[in-house]
């Protein structure tokens, strides 16, 4: 989980994140991702680039460095064990009609 | 007022039109013009990022320009739709101010262009946006919208030029200086305005120019650039008297409607 990236080699500035919401209540999913400067530079990099055409509500851009990611060798200690119980899914429930967004 | 070459101070402009229609003419092609100059940045601008804002700037204009050359015709009544108004008039008969038909340089002249028309723009379309004129109103308030962020985008380009590396610093310098002489004709009033400020179309040009001189001023001091002090400033686009870059855009822009007369796709 270290931030053990190579340095980067582009250069068109630091990446960012960008999460766009697209109504209220819904969460900020992550779009992709644009070089910018600095935050104000990037949120209106983000809206040109993600959010031109009503896509979006609410923006949020994230400096990718401050990003914190699992790595493949993470995989299988990580996210295996949950696989084989069958008893930790809520699958074993009737989901009333009319309930939405679950 | 600049001393122009006896050839282009020839009066062969078009005479003026309707004042209301020539008054629309003039907002209509000042966005047509400046989209169109924008658009040629497609594929050019400096980052990926910055090519797809100039995009979206560019369309921004073009459809008002659009929209507002669509209500000149229909005021005009002469059967002219927005497109035979952008593609079928010739150099003389555009009513753009001269700041917007001058080239794209490098990206500070870009950039500066563009701050000095957006800061403009918001303030002369705010007083639009309030006339009792109904179309007119209603296109100036949309339009204010889009440039209200256009010129967020410009003056942020301002800063960081201005007060970035000592080299996009004597750029922008040097892109004010050579602009600022194009500025005086944004504030210019004459016959056609007085006209349609009887029909309650009034914008009060020395109120813009003081919140104009504020914007500029204070975007300049904050991005460590300097307004030149330049008394003569030019004019003449709001009768047809253009710089001479002008034909050379209106060439490129109009030849595929003009070589396949009505073709559509």
């Amino acid at each position: 989980m270290t931030n053990d990236r190579p340095p980067s080699t582009d250069t068109q500035g630091p990446l960012w994140e960008v999460f766009t919401q697209e109504e209220q209540g819904a969460p900020h999913r992550h779009a992709g991702s644009v070089h910018a400067a600095d935050a104000e530079q990037a949120l209106q990099n983000a809206r040109d680039v993600y959010a031109r055409r009503g896509e979006a509500i609410s923006l949020w851009v994230v400096p990718a460095d401050a990003i914190v990611a699992s790595t493949p060798g993470d995989a299988g200690p990580f996210f295996d064990p949950g696989n084989d119980k069958a008893y930790r899914h809520p699958q074993f429930y009737k989901v009333p009609r009319g309930v939405r967004g679950l | 007022m600049t001393t122009l070459p006896p050839d282009v101070a020839a009066p062969r402009e078009t005479p003026l039109g309707a004042p209301i229609v020539e008054f629309v003419l003039r907002l209509g092609d000042d966005r047509l013009v400046l989209g169109h100059r924008l658009s040629e940045w497609c594929g050019h601008a400096p980052v990926l990022e910055e090519d797809i804002a100039l995009a979206n700037v560019a369309l921004d204009l073009i459809g008002q320009g659009a929209a507002m050359l669509a209500l000149a015709g229909k005021l005009e009544g002469r059967g002219r739709d927005e497109d035979a108004l952008a593609y079928l008039r010739d150099e003389r008969e555009f009513r753009n101010c001269l700041l917007v038909e001058q080239p794209n340089g490098d990206f500070a002249v870009t950039i500066v262009r563009q701050f000095l028309f957006d800061a403009w723009s918001v303030l002369y379309l705010d007083a639009l946006a309030r006339c009792p004129h109904a179309e007119l109103a209603a296109l100036a308030a949309r339009a204010l919208k889009e440039d209200t962020y256009h010129l967020r985008h410009s003056s942020q380009w301002m800063l960081r030029l201005g007060d970035g590396t000592p080299e996009s610093h004597e750029r922008a310098q040097r892109a004010l200086d050579a602009l600022w002489r194009f500025t005086g004709e944004l504030f210019e009033a004459d016959a056609v305005d007085a006209a349609v400020a009887k029909q309650g179309i009034a914008v009060d040009r020395e109120a813009i120019r003081a919140r104009w001189n504020d914007i500029v001023s204070d975007v300049a001091r904050r991005a460590t650039l300097t307004p030149p002090d330049e008394p003569h400033m030019a004019s003449g686009g709001r009768t047809g008297r253009h710089s001479e870059h002008l034909g050379h855009l209106l060439a490129e822009m109009q030849i595929v409607a003009r070589s396949h007369p009505g073709a559509g796709w």
